[in-house]
């Protein structure tokens, strides 16, 4: 075989390549639609962030709107600080609200936010004021029981 | 008594034997490493073996990546159904081809197609005296024959498995949307949303290159390991296809847990 | 105090020892090559005579002793005086290891492209000149596979001889042929060598056709060389291994049966179990 037939089978190869790389990552993976230098941040407190994980996705009406890029503990408050990074397009109200929530029964957990009606809406840097912290199963479970164990005493 | 003595002596020298070829093959490499200056200067090289190695396993890689790809949709389909999640069969799919089954199918495809070979080659090589002429003509092997299909099955093997996981997705969407009528739309919209693209793909990507590093360099090595004889060359041949997938295999499972650790995903 | 190599000798080889592991091959070795001559070292199989070659090729280092090649200590060098040095070096191996991947002619032409940054124009006209030399020129376009083992061999010859070395090493060059293409590489070997003024080592047990263009022989057994001379000497030697050799005895020094137990107690001993 000549070098210039290898040569141009070669280059037929890494161009296929190439090319399932690049769909790869257009088509198949999230590149295309999220940029993750560009939006901006918002800070949101929880006082339990249950299994959210960083690089959650934040969702609204079922949109996703960006993601979750940083999760810490504040040390004095002992409160989760979540740092979500919106995408530029998207503008939140001043009274929007953070949710934990979980998709379907057993699935991950992504962060929601619900805009309200005010007019003004949140900068780069700002915190979310109102939170609805995670649903930790034990805890609801722990409430039914004892409200359960409450109703059982009044009867008796 | 004696036959414990004899099989505890047996097993020290086992082990013995193991850790001293695993410590000439690392020199082995670190050597190959050393000469790979040529394979670069020269690609024309290189570019012979990016044929052998990469052109003509494209077949192999993308008919099973085809199947590979139509089976796990039909799988996938059954018992997504059952949760009433059919239209995640896109997910599923793309998921285990990008991060798991596109770079370990592909690469122990490629272990069987193109390691198998280049052990080969080079054993025959070493068998019929063709590098001990190169040595006496003042070239030295490792650099005109090893190192640049060292490097081919490097850049090839990325490039394979995306090829897998891309002929894979292909493979899932003739079935999932063609075949069992999941909604063209929900199928991309749904893999786009799941699969991220730093954890899902580059992770891949990373995860192929280094098993073709690993796969070619046991390949090269165990060809110029070979002992000089027809039965040398062919028991060197079958165990860079088994130690190529043990390594495949044991990597993977290393990768992984550093890769997705913390991350939840 | 040992006295200096001869300017006129090329290769000088000085109570060499070798082995590989505990088995020893080379138990002292002493030899001279004077430049421009061709010489042989004969013994039988498994001597340890490609030993010698590998020695002076420098791709074995001795146990102790020494291997001069042009005055200067092959296992001394380092890497790249090595490499130095074998460009100056041919070496026709045993079956010709000629690359399967290529040609004839990019054969003869591998050390020309590797070593020089000649233009292919001049690459081209100077292994079409070698190629000529051994009467292969119309076999340029063959793959070493569609070549006879003789033709494979003289083809070898062609790119042992591209860079004009001063040292040409033969490693069995006549086995496994046919009477005539035995005699042209015999007389290829005599013919190259004194055309290029260089000088030549044959290693081979083909005591007729060698003894026909070699100036001097040594003969090599169990690890030491135990006679030399000139063919004219070697014909009337009385040595009683060299004997055995020129004339092709099957029993003698070397002995047809290979050392075991008592032929009788083997026998024996099957019947009494």
């Amino acid at each position: 075989m000549n070098r210039t037939t290898i040569d141009l089978w070669v280059g037929i190869f890494v161009a296929l390549g190439l090319g399932a790389i690049v769909f790869l990552s257009l088509k198949v993976g999230n590149l295309a639609t999220f940029k993750s230098d560009e939006g901006y941040h918002l800070d949101a407190r929880f006082d339990n962030i249950g299994g959210l994980k960083v690089r959650a996705p934040v969702k609204s009406a079922g949109v996703v709107v960006g993601r979750v890029e940083k999760i810490r503990l504040d040390p004095k408050t002992y409160e989760a600080i979540a740092t979500l990074r919106i995408e530029p397009t998207y503008q939140f109200t001043k009274d929007t609200i953070a949710s934990i929530l979980t998709s379907g029964l057993l699935g991950e957990q992504y962060l929601g936010l619900e805009p309200g009606g005010d007019t003004a809406t949140l900068k780069d840097g700002d915190r979310i004021a109102k939170t609805q912290s995670a649903v930790v199963l034990e805890k609801l479970l722990g409430q039914f029981m004892f409200g359960k164990a409450a109703e059982g005493g009044d009867k008796k | 008594m004696n036959d414990i003595a004899r099989m505890l002596r047996r097993l020290g020298g086992g082990v013995i034997d193991a850790v001293w070829r695993l410590g000439y093959a690392s020199r082995f490499i670190a050597m190959v490493l050393a000469a790979s200056g040529m394979a670069f200067r020269r690609f024309s090289l290189t570019m012979r073996e990016l044929y052998f190695a990469g052109v003509l396993s494209l077949v192999i890689i993308s008919v099973s990546g085809l199947f590979v790809g139509m089976v796990l949709a039909l799988q996938g389909f059954e018992t997504l159904q059952n949760f009433g999640a059919a239209e995640a069969v896109g997910v599923l799919v793309a998921t285990s081809l990008v991060k798991e089954l596109g770079p370990v199918v592909a690469g122990l495809l490629f272990a069987s197609r193109a390691g198998s070979a280049m052990t080969a080659e080079i054993g025959l090589m070493k068998t019929t005296e063709q590098l001990s002429a190169m040595e006496m003509m003042a070239v030295n092997p490792l650099a005109r024959v090893v190192a640049p299909r060292f490097w081919a099955g490097v850049i090839s093997m990325p490039l394979l498995a995306a090829i897998f996981s891309v002929m894979g997705v292909f493979g899932g969407w003739l079935v999932a949307v063609k075949l069992l009528g999941v909604d063209n739309g929900t199928f991309w919209s749904q893999m786009q949303a799941q699969i991220d693209f730093r954890l899902g793909i580059v992770n891949g990507i990373i995860k192929s290159f280094v098993f073709g590093a690993a796969i070619t360099a046991i390949a090269v090595y165990e060809g110029y390991d070979a002992p000089p004889t027809a039965e040398g060359v062919a028991s060197a041949t079958t165990r860079t296809v088994v130690e190529s997938a043990l390594a495949v295999l044991a990597l993977d499972f290393v990768l992984t847990v550093f890769m997705f650790r913390g991350t939840g995903l | 105090m040992i006295s200096p190599p001869a300017a006129s000798d090329l290769v000088t080889l000085r109570d060499v020892k070798f082995g590989y592991g505990a088995r020893t091959v080379l138990r002292d070795i002493n030899l001279t090559v004077p430049r421009g001559k061709v010489v042989a070292i004969m013994g039988g199989s498994g001597c340890g005579k490609t030993t010698i070659l590998r020695l002076i090729g420098g791709q074995l280092r001795p146990k102790s002793g020494e291997v001069l090649v042009a005055g200067r200590p092959v296992a001394k060098l380092n890497a790249e005086d090595l490499f130095r040095m074998r460009r100056r070096m041919g070496m026709l191996f045993q079956f010709g290891a000629l690359f399967t991947d290529m040609t004839a002619f990019d054969n003869v032409a591998f050390p020309l492209r590797e070593h020089t940054s000649l233009p292919e124009d001049i690459i081209h006209d100077l292994v079409i000149l070698k190629l000529q030399a051994v009467g292969l020129r119309g076999a340029a376009g063959l793959r070493p596979a569609e070549l006879s083992g003789g033709m494979a061999r003289r083809v070898a010859l062609a790119r042992a001889v591209a860079l004009d070395p001063m040292l040409i090493m033969y490693d069995e060059p006549f086995a496994g042929l046919d009477p005539i293409s035995l005699s042209i590489i015999g007389d290829l070997i005599r013919r190259l060598n004194d055309a290029l003024g260089a000088t030549s080592v044959v290693v081979t047990h083909d005591i007729i056709e060698s003894l026909k263009i070699v100036d001097y022989v040594y003969f090599v057994s169990e690890g030491r060389v135990i006679a030399q001379g000139t063919p004219a000497e070697l014909k009337v030697s009385d040595v009683p291994y060299v004997r055995q050799f020129v004339d092709g005895e099957t029993d003698g020094p070397v002995p047809f049966h290979y050392p075991a137990a008592s032929y009788r107690s083997e026998l024996m001993a099957e019947i009494d179990e």
